[in-house]
């Protein structure tokens, strides 16, 4: 068949689709009631649960936290040092250092290994090797955090207890077992972002005689420069939000990290440690934490889903 | 100086020794957790009842009752997923602003951490509505928490269905509804239900939000309104009060070999999803 006989045959399919998809539409509404759009209406219904979720979480989390924070007064609230809530006394500035002081750690060390990961696993291991990884990498992704946490407890506290000093307990032990949890976080979105990279870019740097090494520093990871950005944030994110882990591994003393040894409790195991118990003040103290917690983590995700997502797209222009 | 060349091959050896420590990592957590975990591991452990806040006994209490707030959860949270991405990918306009905030509201609750979806369940579930520390109080919590994993892979499982088989099933004169059903899901499915297996490993591993919302009874679970404990809250509780390690190091083996269960699926039916389309 020459084109211009497929040219032909395409138009008149065409053109039939449209008359069966008139006439269809034509049937239906002479019915007096159009199935379609009700179907279409009950799927927005389901899908603004989203948007439901998000308001009656915010609102819920601020109607019990917010009056405590004004209260105390919003700059006592996170910098003051003094926790006791049965004595009154509601400040949250030593868990924000330990947040803090944990995340950063965690930071430090995963995102180089997280970036080095995908580096591997796109632009150099062997094609079977890298997603032999991929899903290792998963697996590490799907394990609970409370694994992690014990695994932290029974092996890591001694081993910084007996080589390291302390006891054991610590700031460095929670920036382990929490860099291992983002792993997975940095690699996937990082990997992802690395294999986007349009193979132009590197054939043509490859061409103008840089080595590998050259092209995937100088023209590879800047171009995939946001999304590696966007991997490190939402691992801070999943770092700054973790629990079960951190609460195991950290000691949980409320006093401000002098060293990496020294023992800390972030925000997260606040609430865990004494919700069960608190009542009054003191459990509005404990979802004011919450509040805290919850602004940070939507800050960080509007971060990256209002800006650095929309600059993703290669060769849209 | 060193030479270029033998620089990238120090470098090449750099990133290939990373890459082992990250499987070693893997390998070592599981591999130190089973052998620990093993000799503890029998059929008794698995269908006895706990005793003595877990010192003595099983943990067939705990098994039961992860099963049953994950079959809630998943109970009412499949449906509401599945058809918010139906919503999404067939039904919304590219451009329309309400699929993009629950696009965009969708990707803020995926983020959110699993404490604060404590919290909130349970302000709301266990005391403005009433529930108390129950199952459905954690179940419904759980639900939200899987909703993105859910409705995520159920979008890209609809993406991947060919753009063609949508336009001849409405040249067939097949409606919009009748295409989506009989012509857009079926091959879609395997995405979908991966989507539905991560997000039963989710609900495995989920601790946090659940200590809050359904307590931490030992009892067996049998009405709705019973308080329960999931095998993650009871490794939790077991090893930070110190009641039996040799215990706790069994039900995390139990854990770990269900999620490399769970993985095991959730590729198995990637990979049919591809075959499919």
């Amino acid at each position: 068949m020459n084109n211009r006989t497929q040219e032909i045959t395409v138009g008149t399919m065409d053109a039939a689709k449209l008359l069966a998809i008139r006439s269809f539409t034509r049937k239906n509404s002479t019915l007096g009631f159009n199935r379609d759009k009700l179907v279409e209406t009950i799927l927005m219904l389901n899908a603004a649960i989203f948007i439901l979720a998000i308001a009656a979480i915010s609102l819920f989390i601020l109607i019990r936290g917010l009056p405590l924070i004004f209260k105390v007064g919003i700059t006592d609230f996170l910098l003051q040092l003094e926790w006791n809530p049965t004595a009154g006394s509601f400040g949250i500035g030593t868990m924000l250092a330990g947040t803090l002081a944990v995340t950063l750690t965690a930071l430090l060390w995963a995102v180089p290994m997280g970036l080095a990961t995908s580096i591997f696993m796109v632009e150099l291991a062997p094609p079977r090797i890298g997603t032999l990884m991929g899903s290792l990498v998963e697996l590490l992704a799907g394990i609970p955090s409370v694994v992690y946490g014990f695994f932290g407890l029974i092996v890591i506290i001694p081993f910084i207890r007996n080589y390291l000093g302390g006891s054991g307990l610590s700031v460095l032990a929670g920036a382990i077992v929490l860099g291992v949890m983002i792993l997975p976080t940095i690699i996937n979105i990082s990997r992802d972002a690395i294999a986007a990279v349009p193979l132009d870019y590197k054939v043509g740097s490859l061409a103008l005689g840089a080595s590998h090494y050259q092209s995937i520093r100088r023209v590879i990871l800047p171009a995939a420069r946001s999304g590696i950005i966007t991997a490190i944030i939402l691992g801070m994110g999943r770092a700054i939000g973790e629990t079960m882990a951190v609460v195991m591994v950290t000691g949980n003393s409320t006093i401000i990290p002098h060293s990496i040894l020294s023992p800390t409790r972030t925000m997260t195991s606040n609430i865990v440690l004494e919700m069960g118990y608190a009542s009054g003040d003191h459990q509005a103290a404990l979802f004011a934490t919450g509040v805290v917690l919850f602004i940070f983590i939507v800050i960080l995700n509007l971060v990256v889903n209002l800006t650095l997502k929309a600059g993703k797209n290669y060769g849209a222009n | 100086m060193v030479p270029t060349k033998d620089k990238e091959k120090i470098l090449t050896a750099i990133f290939w020794l990373l890459a082992l420590i990250i499987v070693g990592i893997l390998f070592s957590l599981i591999a130190y957790i089973a052998v620990r975990g093993l000799p503890g591991l029998s059929m008794d452990f698995i269908l006895q009842a706990p005793s003595r806040a877990g010192k003595e006994g099983g943990i067939s209490t705990t098994i039961l009752g992860t099963l049953y707030l994950t079959a809630v959860a998943l109970f009412l949270a499949v449906p509401l997923g599945v058809a918010a991405a139906i919503y999404l990918e067939e039904y919304a306009r590219p451009d329309s602003k309400f699929a993009w905030l629950v696009n965009l509201t969708a990707e803020t609750l995926a983020g959110i951490p699993s404490i604060i979806f404590g919290l909130f369940g349970f302000v709301f579930f266990v005391i403005f509505l009433g529930l108390g520390w129950s199952i459905i109080s954690g179940a419904l919590t759980l639900a939200f928490m899987v909703l993105p994993t859910i409705t995520r892979t159920a979008q890209e499982a609809i993406l991947s269905v060919p753009r063609e088989y949508r336009e001849n099933s409405l040249a067939l004169g097949a409606g919009k509804w009748q295409t989506v059903c009989r012509v857009v899901i079926p091959p879609a499915l395997p995405g979908i239900i991966t989507g539905i297996i991560l997000s039963i490993g989710r609900a495995v591993g989920e601790t946090a939000a659940i200590i809050l919302t359904a307590g931490s009874s030992l009892n067996m679970p049998l009405s709705l309104s019973d308080s329960t404990r999931t095998m993650s809250v009871h490794l939790y509780l077991l090893a930070m009060e110190g009641v039996s390690m040799e215990r706790a190091f069994s039900t995390a083996f139990l854990i770990i070999i269900l999620i490399i269960i769970i993985n095991y699926l959730a590729n198995l039916s990637l990979k049919r999803l591809a075959v499919n389309n």
